[in-house]
């Protein structure tokens, strides 16, 4: 990319006593992107965002933010801002006061700091409660004040922790809204902290999926998802059924194995791989019938259906083979007449298009 | 202020900057030194204590061999274990009651219970001084035999000491589960048997705690004692006064560093015992 | 919680004795002493008498307690207190702060020294400084090794004030680390965020935000001062008197119980005034609980 905003460059974090939290990571990260680190709970994400901060410091690697290195900065003086997961906002402040203090403290000249505080609160709809006090609001509320003074500050890179995981559902949705809509206005790159993979998805332009410290794989949501780089990305991100696949061949442009319970299949792939592979297909992508289907190419399999369960729109079925791990079928319920048409214990082919399912080497 | 970040520290670690380990360092060494070279000087030779001329525990035996101070000593100690004991069990008891009863004017009673911690110790003192005259309990107990001659300051002590173990007693009884208490009467236990099988011994680690308190600041007390004790009926830190006032001698050193070390043996003991409490709260 | 007429006898049981000692062993006896500040030594075949008294007579201690002389000891002690307050708060805040940063294995130890010298008797703390400040003591000796001194440490208001400062600073400490030990970081974290200097986050958020334990700290410390007795007598001298060594004084030397009670009175009435202001200043202040 043309010079990205934020670079992390080999960075890794090892605390005292042997926990490493961040293992040599490398993001490029571009300019008005809206940008996602997603991982399980303890995975280092928060602390890499917080390195990015300025609040934790790098044990190896360097931070480059808007092409200067960050090593001697400390928080104070770096082009970011963060929103924190608890929102930090000063109790015994205003709204107002809050929303103005990285302006006052930073010597901003009064009458501009009203001015742009003033124009934050309009942002964030908050106009009215200028004068309130933080503890006589709703955590809602709270947030878009956190919101509102950090963007006040105009810093290059907007820093989020976990920003819906405190809000009930229905805040998260006008909340997920809200925050595209601000980085498309206000322009600036968003980096958000998330455990939670469809806010991940649905907010953010490109995502790095960290597990343990490491980055697993850096792709756009679609990309992701249709092209999981490993079982880890596989996994995590919406459902998938992994079949264990033992390596019988192994050229420069493809892999022959031999799956569990499906027999030998070939793959189109570039990537190297040990002993063992995982064939991936995702639920949606199977097909079921009763009869076996007469079409060129399928890769088919058949089992027992061994449990329907009714979502109303869809059905997911858990298709047992022989010699295999269960299948699970995702399909939607056309029928007016309710469900899939199928019954537990019944005899059920599985089917689908090899390009629909992929061979994950890690 | 340009400030250098270390690779590996964070702008809020305090606890590892120089100026705050050199001002601890300072602080620490004033607190630590008239004490220490208190308890050092105890071992000194020389009499007035101010040149170091030789090692002896001289200062321990002639304050052993001197028998008011040692008399005083056993007032203290005697004082103490009577007075923790009333204490103990008066402090128990009301701590017990505002955990579990709800009644009229509560707060007020709280505010009351607290009224000996807040009142200045002078005028505590002062004021049982005048009643004990007025009574006539002074004269009274000067006749007594030991150790009932104590009785007046056994009483005061009592006064100051029982509601600090209420605070103690109380503190932990609000980490009693409710539940236990339920789950013995259901399986058959009279409220008699409840209390001293289930919630006396969860209290304990409080009444200890609360026990050690009150034996430390009845063994430490100077002004209520002063004005409560009579020539007859000295105890050791009244006593260490009047040696004091005539001046600084290794016999008070002596005497002082028994106390201390009896002094640190009960708080250590206490603040053990109160720790698991702290964690759970953590 | 129960209410108390579900179970009488166990109620009564309980608060019985505790009660039944503070009424009669404290209240009792303040009630005396309140008696005797309207009283007066009786006067009998023309001498004033020593062991007997009028009871009642009026407020003429009263009036004597606020008496020039009486008036600028009052004056003095409560200065001397405040300066000593002031003091404690400045020496044991960094200390208390230090203590809630430092790593988590410390903690405990770091504790533990701060409060042990606290628990150690008050009388032997103090006797400790003479060693220390008289003129022949351990800081005149360093100071003559290289030339200084010897200066009068001792038996004037600067030992008072050291002396209320050593013996009472453990005491401030913990307060004011139980309120910054409960002070969520994350304040500090985005004061540093949002541009502030560690000095400027440590006047406008760490100083209002831990206000409530400063304030029961002060208070803490002010009110044992104000009625310290032991240690102006030890280390004052003649010229260093406070109000506690006043009333020790009638009651001891100049046998005149009736004015001791007036003027004990007048020291709690100061140290109501200390708990009042102290009950408006927490309702004021933000607080740490947000």
């Amino acid at each position: 990319m043309t010079d990205p905003i934020v670079s992390i460059r080999g960075v890794s974090k090892k605390f005292p006593g042997g926990v490493i939290a961040v293992d040599d990571v490398n993001i490029d990260i571009a300019p008005n992107e809206f940008f996602a680190l997603l991982g399980p709970s303890g995975c280092g994400k928060t602390t890499l965002l917080r390195m990015i901060s300025g609040l934790e410091t790098p044990t190896d690697g360097q931070i480059i933010i808007g092409g200067q290195d960050m090593a001697l900065t400390p928080p104070n003086k770096r082009p970011t801002n963060m929103v924190f997961q608890s929102y930090a906002v000063f109790p015994h402040m205003t709204v107002e006061d809050n929303v103005a203090y990285g302006l006052r403290v930073t010597g901003v000249p009064e009458d501009e700091t009203k001015r742009r505080t003033a124009e934050a609160l309009e942002m964030v709809k908050l106009s009215h409660l200028a004068k309130r006090k933080p503890d006589q609001m709703s955590g809602g509320q709270r947030q878009r004040v956190a919101l509102a003074r950090a963007l006040v500050k105009r810093p290059k890179v907007l820093l989020l922790d976990e920003p819906l995981s405190a809000l009930d559902a229905k805040l998260r949705d006008d909340m997920r809204m809200e925050l595209t809509r601000l980085q498309e206005t206000v322009g600036i790159t968003f980096i958000i902290v998330t455990h939670d993979q469809d806010e991940a998805l649905s907010m953010a332009s490109r995502i790095a999926v960290i597990d343990k410290g490491a980055v697993q794989q850096i792709a756009t949501p679609s990309e992701l998802y249709e092209q999981p780089a490993t079982r880890f990305v596989a996994d995590f991100i919406g459902k998938v059924n992994l079949i264990d696949a033992k390596v019988l061949s192994k050229k420069a442009k493809a892999i022959t194995c031999e799956a569990k319970g499906l027999g030998k299949l070939t793959f189109d792939t570039e990537k190297a791989c040990g002993d063992t592979v995982a064939v991936a297909v995702r639920p949606e992508k199977l097909k079921i019938s009763k009869a076996e289907p007469k079409a060129a190419g399928l890769i088919k399999v058949q089992g027992n259906v061994r449990d329907v369960a009714y979502y109303g729109d869809t059905s997911h079925i858990v298709v047992s083979i022989k010699g295999g791990p269960d299948l699970q079928v995702n399909v939607q319920n056309d029928s007016r007449t309710g469900g899939s048409g199928v019954e537990r214990g019944q005899a059920i082919w599985v089917s689908w298009m090899p390009d629909d399912s992929l061979v994950l080497t890690e | 202020m340009a400030e250098q970040m270390k690779p590996g520290s964070g702008p809020l670690d305090y606890g590892n900057r120089l100026w705050l380990k050199v001002l601890f360092g300072v602080i620490f060494f004033m607190l630590y030194v008239p004490i220490i070279t208190l308890v050092a000087f105890s071992f000194n030779t020389d009499r007035r204590g101010i040149v170091w001329r030789g090692f002896t525990f001289d200062n321990y035996v002639k304050a052993w061999n001197n028998s008011s101070l040692i008399e005083a000593m056993i007032n203290s100690l005697m004082i103490a274990f009577i007075a923790t004991l009333i204490a103990t069990v008066l402090g128990a008891m009301v701590a017990l009651m505002l955990w579990r009863f709800r009644f009229p004017f509560k707060g007020a009673y709280e505010a009351f219970m607290g009224l000996p911690i807040v009142i200045p110790e002078i005028c505590m003192g002062v004021a049982l001084l005048l009643f004990f005259n007025e009574t006539g309990m002074m004269t009274a107990v000067v006749a007594m035999p030991w150790p009932l001659n104590l009785s007046n300051i056994i009483i005061a002590h009592v006064a100051f000491c029982f509601p600090f173990v209420a605070i103690v007693v109380r503190s932990r009884l609000v980490g009693f589960n409710r539940q236990l208490e339920e789950a013995s009467k259901d399986l058959g236990a009279s409220e008699w048997q409840t209390f001293w099988k289930v919630i006396v011994p969860f209290m304990m680690p409080g009444l200890v705690a609360g026990a050690l308190l009150a034996f430390t600041l009845s063994l430490d007390d100077f002004v209520i004692t002063f004005f409560t004790s009579g020539p007859e009926t000295v105890t050791f830190p009244v006593k260490v006064y009047s040696l004091v006032r005539r001046g600084v001698s290794p016999e008070i050193n002596a005497a002082s560093t028994v106390l201390i070390v009896i002094t640190v043996v009960a708080t250590v003991l206490a603040m053990k015992l109160q720790a698991p409490q702290k964690s759970g709260k953590g | 919680m129960d209410n108390w007429k579900d179970n009488r006898s166990v109620f009564w049981t309980l608060a019985g004795p505790g009660t039944f000692w503070l009424l009669v062993f404290f209240i009792l006896p303040l009630g005396f002493l309140f008696v005797m500040s309207f009283s007066d030594k009786a006067i009998i075949n023309g001498e004033v008498s020593i062991t007997e008294y009028d009871y009642l007579t009026g407020i003429s201690n009263y009036i004597r307690s606020v008496d020039t002389l009486y008036l600028t000891i009052i004056w003095k002690s409560i200065w001397v207190s405040a300066l000593a307050t002031v003091l404690c708060l400045l020496t044991a805040y960094p200390i208390a702060f230090g203590i809630c940063f430092a790593s988590e294995k410390w903690k405990p130890l770091l504790l533990l020294l701060v409060v042990l010298p606290f628990w150690i008797n008050l009388l032997i703390r103090t006797y400790a400084l003479i060693a220390v400040f008289r003129s022949q003591g351990y800081v005149n000796l360093a100071l003559g090794a290289v030339g200084l001194g010897p200066y009068d440490m001792l038996y004037n208001n600067f030992a008072v004030i050291f002396g209320l400062v050593y013996v009472y600073m453990p005491f401030m400490v913990l307060p004011l680390y139980a309120t910054i030990e409960r002070l969520d970081k994350s304040y500090l974290e985005a004061s540093l965020d949002l541009g502030a200097s560690q000095f400027t986050t440590f006047l406008k958020v760490t100083i209002p935000l831990t206000m409530p334990g400063i304030i029961t700290g002060v208070i803490l410390v002010f009110i044992p001062c104000l009625g310290s007795f032991l240690t102006p007598d030890l280390l004052g001298g003649a010229n260093a008197i406070m109000i506690g060594n006043v009333i020790e004084r009638q009651f001891k030397a100049a046998n005149d119980w009736p004015f001791g009670a007036a003027l004990s009175f007048m020291l709690m009435y100061a140290t109501f005034a200390a708990l009042m202001l102290r009950a408006f200043l927490a309702k004021r202040s933000a607080g740490v609980d947000v």
